[in-house]
Order: structure tokens, then sequence, then C-alpha cells
């Protein structure tokens, strides 16, 4: 990789959050890595490839293999003036880090009253479509979004990811950054010189006048495809991508309910106490009167994330997605 | 669990030094102690036991939810609290009164915190990087260590100047020796070098559970397997305590790895005012322990050393002046306004906080004069 990015590039999600990291650790000496098979590996999905030669072995550490010690660790390393980006190797494997998360990062800023900053960013790959075995497809961010003292994030598309990472990085909050991992490798183009944009902001992909559907992460590529089949079809599908799972920026999402009357939430995620179910209520709030039909939603099953030859089944696709739409539209 | 033959005694319960192959190198570091430092050492302990008495006794009148005795432990922490030096910093767990006491925390800062007006209570920035209590078991472990970790980064310790090379203590329990998180500190202690000292202070009960139950064998013997070396020492024995830390705060300091100790000393009293313990131990056990306190032979010893009563007596009066401050504090207390609820939940500016602290507002504004 060249040592000025400038311009447009086409990369894959795991390279543009590599240029990503890269570039806040060029920004700010203070920013480090720490996590499981991070340095000359580069991790599991090689995100870290190639940084722990270019900033050695002080700023990209490779961690005894425990997470509650990464984690608490990184709180340590904040109070010392770092700012550390832990990466958990897989979804299923936070939870040994579960305590120090919610427990201690997310609330020492408020034990604190003002007197110190935790600027830790938790990446973590998540969700299913990868085929791998039990505890590697989960999407365990409602835990975190639920947590007062988090943010949480998802970048959808290797452009998000390169910006988001830096965002994530800069925040003097804890954030939790949930890396979509079945789409670390289609590529799509980053642009270098894009502007800055605000770190908590769902956005509107796609235009449609019919039935707004959004998601975040994975999801957004399945709402994608099906706006795509339904315009074949004539229904016209504006598509939101949440960004930003904590805070919830809900006002893109209002304005274009407002229009639509209509709206489909889709996740990975077991429904029940869900992310999804949160929007759900929220828009049922705040757009009484411009609603059309129920607010629908699209979601794993509430059971556990099941063996992997069924998980096209358990995984909400485009039919699935199609399916309620045609329920909205159906009022 | 009882003294074994490893553990490091300079003052005897009786008030007398004890000397002897094992402990000839603490006891040097001991005479460079002047007389006006072993008088503060008592001068703390006495001041933090009367404090602790008042404090128990707030409680019972309703002034608090809960109060935790430090009651026994003063030795254990005083002479580990004056072992640190300048540039160190102290991660307690939530009965270090006494280290809180040497740090320059007002005692009173405590009882806030244990009233439910406050989940802090001091900027360890301003408190000689004294940090906050932490009330679930053994995770400042994790947090001393990734603080170490940053001085090893920095290279701020190893060049062998004791007065610059910085250092990390962490307090806890023997119920805290088996929670994960303590056992992942020595993990990554061990592995980064990090100059950090584990100071257990085994007070022998987790509530109502003996040591026992948390190990089968000698707790000093736990680090070792993880690399890191210690000791076991009398933790009712200032002199040891004191010795033990800055022996071990200046090996950690100076590039010699992490350092652990184990303090026996005994919890006097309930784990908290919510608690009874006759329910659970036998009174027996507590009398044995009584005739090992820590203030009593202290006191001895300098009168032995010449100490006058009057000396003696300034500092039952000094203690007695905090305690009634103390609770006069406390009686005027008030608690925090509602804004205490969203403030300082996250550092950047949060449009939840924003909204709900806003909403809050108009509610209770809703009430007009009734409010």
């Amino acid at each position: 990789m060249s040592t000025e990015l400038t311009g447009q590039q086409s990369l894959p999600l795991a390279k543009a959050i590599n240029a990503g990291l890269r570039q806040a650790m060029l920004d700010d000496e203070k920013v480090l890595l720490l996590g499981e098979d991070i340095g000359p590996l580069g991790g599991v999905f090689r995100v870290t490839e190639g940084l722990h030669a270019e900033f050695g072995g002080n700023r990209v550490l490779d961690t005894p293999l425990a997470e509650s010690g990464i984690i608490g660790s990184a709180i340590g390393l904040a109070m010392r003036g770092y700012r550390p980006v832990c990466e958990i190797q897989f979804d299923g494997f936070i939870y040994p880090g579960f305590d120090q998360i919610t427990s201690q990062l997310a609330k020492l800023t408020n034990r604190h009253q003002g007197s110190q900053a935790f600027p830790v960013v938790i990446r973590v790959p998540y969700g299913g479509h990868i085929g791998a075995v039990e505890h590697h497809q989960e999407s365990p961010e409602a835990y975190f979004a639920h947590t007062a003292g988090l943010r949480v994030l998802s970048p959808s598309t290797p452009h998000d990811g390169y910006w988001m990472i830096q965002e994530a990085i800069r925040s003097n909050d804890p954030v939790m950054f949930f890396e979509p991992k079945s789409r670390y490798w289609p590529k799509g183009v980053v642009d270098f010189d894009a502007n800055r944009t605000p770190t908590h902001a769902s956005r509107v992909v796609r235009t449609g006048t019919d039935v707004t559907v959004v998601g975040h992460g994975a999801m957004v590529s399945v709402l994608l495809q099906a706006a795509e089949i339904a315009e074949q079809e004539g229904t016209s599908i504006e598509v939101v991508d949440l960004r930003s799972l904590s805070p919830v920026d809900y006002a893109p999402l209002v304005a274009s309910v407002s229009k639509t009357g209509r709206l489909v939430v889709a996740q990975e995620a077991p429904q029940h106490v869900s992310l999804g179910s949160e929007i759900a209520a929220t828009i049922a709030e705040r757009c009484y009167y411009s609603l059309e039909a129920p607010v629908l939603r699209v979601s794993g099953f509430d059971t556990p994330f099941p063996p992997a030859k069924v998980e096209s089944i358990y995984l909400p696709d485009a039919d699935r997605v199609l399916e309620a739409v045609d329920r909205a539209l159906a009022y | 669990m009882p003294e074994t033959s490893a553990t490091i005694q300079l003052l005897s319960p009786e008030g007398r030094l004890v000397e002897n192959a094992a402990n000839e190198e603490l006891h040097a570091l001991v005479r460079e102690l002047d007389e006006g430092q072993l008088r503060r050492f008592h001068r703390d302990m006495a001041v933090t036991r009367r404090f602790d008495v008042e404090a128990a006794n707030l409680q019972r009148q309703g002034q608090m939810g809960l109060w935790v005795p430090s009651f026994g432990q003063e030795a254990a922490q005083v002479g580990s609290a004056y072992a640190r030096r300048q540039q160190d910093h102290v991660f307690p767990s939530y009965r270090e009164h006494a280290v809180a006491l040497v740090n320059g925390i007002d005692l009173v800062d405590i009882i806030e915190l244990l009233r439910g007006n406050t989940h802090g209570g001091w900027d360890p920035k301003q408190h000689n990087n004294f940090h906050l209590y932490t009330l679930v078991i053994g995770s400042q472990a994790l947090h001393a260590h990734g603080y170490a970790m940053g001085i090893g980064l920095d290279g701020a310790h190893g060049s062998g100047d004791v007065e610059r090379d910085e250092a990390v203590i962490v307090y806890f329990g023997d119920g805290a020796t088996s929670q994960g998180d303590v056992s992942e500190a020595f993990v990554f202690a061990a592995s980064y070098n990090s100059p950090q000292v584990f100071f257990l202070q085994n007070n022998h009960w987790a509530i109502s559970v003996p040591v026992e139950r948390q190990s089968r064998t000698p707790l000093y013997l736990r680090s070792t397997g993880f690399g890191i070396p210690a000791m076991q020492i009398d933790g009712n024995d200032v002199l040891a305590s004191w010795a033990a830390t800055r022996q071990s705060m200046d090996a950690a300091r100076t590039g010699q790895g992490p350092r652990f100790i184990e303090a026996l000393t005994y919890r006097i009293g309930a784990h908290t005012s919510s608690d009874d313990p006759t329910k659970y131990r036998d009174g027996a056990d507590v009398d044995a322990w009584r005739a090992k306190d820590p203030i009593a032979r202290f006191e001895t010893y300098l009168r032995g050393l010449g100490t006058e009563e009057s000396f003696f007596e300034e500092v039952r009066e000094e203690a007695d002046a905090i305690a009634a401050d103390a609770r006069r504090r406390t009686m005027e207390m008030v608690g925090p306004p509602a804004s205490v609820i969203f403030d300082h939940v996250y550092t950047d500016p949060h449009p939840l906080m924003a909204e709900q602290k806003a909403w809050l507002e108009r509610y209770e504004a809703s009430y007009g004069e009734n409010a």
C-alpha cells in the first residue's frame, strides 16, 4: 500500500479498515493495537496485516489469549494516555471480556465525573454468512447498544470502514466497532479525499417511495439486493443504512418513513429484545400519523445461531425481506 | 490459614523486633526510616481506625446504606501505602481506607461513595494517583496492569533511578484471588514484565467464606507458577508491610518485573455493615487475631524507642477530632442534583443524554411549586 492515500481506490472492507487503522496510527502515536494474533499474522482476517511490520511491536501488540485481560489492560492504558484499539477475534469470543466492557469500560467515565476519558475502541468481526463453526457467526451488538457509556458503530461498506474506524479512534468515549465479516472481501470504492461525516449518522443509501427498509452491517447489502428485485416488480424501496447503532440517528429514518409510510427493520440478530425492536418502537412513536402499516421486523430466529449448513435458512435474505415488504404493502 | 515458615515478620505481636537471616534486608530498609516516619505510621493507623469506628456508627444511625470496615488491616495498608514513591500509581479495591488517608484522600469522600452521593469521589490525578475504589472483585488488577504496561511502553521504568522509574501497586483480597481477572493480570504482567506489585491483603474472609475455600495452598505461592516472585508477610506488622512493599516496588520499577506480596491479616469486623459474622465464624479466632493487633504492637514498639505518652495522647485527640469532623460533615451532607444522572456518562456530547436530561427538567418543572 502506498504511503499517501489520495483519490479513490477499489478495496475490500478488510483492507479499507486496515488503511483506516494505519492512518489513525500515523496521525496519533498514542494509538495502539492490542489483540490475539494481530501482530506478524495480521489477525485471523488480516485486518491488521502489515501494521506490525510498519509500526513495530510496541504499537501492534499480540496479547495473551484472554479477552478480559485485553479489555482490562486497555482501560489502564487509556488512563496512561493511550488510545487502545482492541481486536476481539470473533463475535462469540467477546463474552469473557463482557464484564470489563460493561461494568468497567462503559462506566468508568461516569465514575470519574469527567476527570478521565476512556478512548478505547473494541473491534469485533461479527455476523454470519461465512460457514463457520459455533461462536464464529453471532451478532451480539444489542448487548452493547443497551449499555450506557458505550458507542456502537457498524460500517457496511469499504468507504465507511476506512472513515468510521478513524472516527471511532478519534472519539473520546469507548466505541464498539462491529465489522460485518461477510463483507470483508467484496470490493467497494473508497474515497480517500472525502469530507468527514458525523460519527453517528444514518444514511439513505437508495431512494424509493413505497417502503423504507433499514438495517446495518452485512444486512445493508441484502436490503439493496431486495430493493433491486422489488424495482423489477414495480415496488420502490428506500434503503437506510444505520451505521451507528448507539446512539441511533433517527432523523433520516423518520424523514423516510414520513414519506413512504411503511418500515421494515432487518437484522441478522435474534429478534427478541433486539436493536430492531427498539427501532420499531421508536418509529411507531415518532411516525404514528404517517404509518400506513405496522413496523415489521425481519430477524434471525430466537435460537442459538444454527450449524453452518442451515445458516442460509436462519439468516434473513432478500426473499425474507421482500416477504415482509409485501406484508407491509398489503395493509 | 496460619502463618508459614516463609512468613516474614519484623515486629512480633508483642512489639519486639524479630531479626533473622530471612528478614535482614528488610530490616536494613527499615533502618532508613526516621522517627517522624515511624510516628506517621502510628498516627495514620490510629486515625483510620477511629474514623472506621465512627463511620460504622454513622451507618448504624442511618447515614449510609453500607459501611465497609477496615478495622484490623491498618498495618498492611499504612505500611504499603507509604512504600510507594511520588511517581507511582495506586489501584485500590474498596476497603483501603488507610491507603486512601496516606494518599491524601479526604476520608469523608468514602462516606459520600457509600452513602450513595457518587460512584467515584475523587480525581486520582489530583490525589497522588490514588485511583477510584473498584467494587467488582478483582477488576482493578487488570486496570493496574494496563497502566503498568503503559509505563513499560513509555520506557518510564528500568533506568535504575528509583526516584524517577515508575511503578504501580494494586490491592485486592483473598476472595479476589479466585477471580479470573486476577489470574489474567498475573499472566499479562509476567508476559510484558510490567512494573506492577500485586498486594494481597489476606484477611481470611470473603464475606462469609473462609480463605480455605479459595485456596488449599498458601496464597503467596499462587503467583510463582505465573513466573512472578512472591513473599508472604505478617500483614499486621507495619514495618514488614512497608519494607516488603518498598523492596518489591523498587524491584518492579527498576525493570526486574512484577512482584506479589501476600499480607496475612484479619478482618476483625464484618465484611460490611450488612452481614453478621457470628453466623459463620468462631469468636475464638477473632480473639486470637485481636491479640495480634497491628496498632497495639506498634505502639509498644514506639514506647520502647522512647516515644512519650504525650504523642499517643495527641494522636488520640487528633483522631477524635477527625472523627467528629467526619460526623458533622456527614450530617450536613446534601444529595447531588438530578443532573448527575446524565453528566459525564460520555466525554463527548451525546444526543440521548441531552434529550433525556432536557425531558427530566421539563417534567420536574411541570410540577411547578409542588416539585
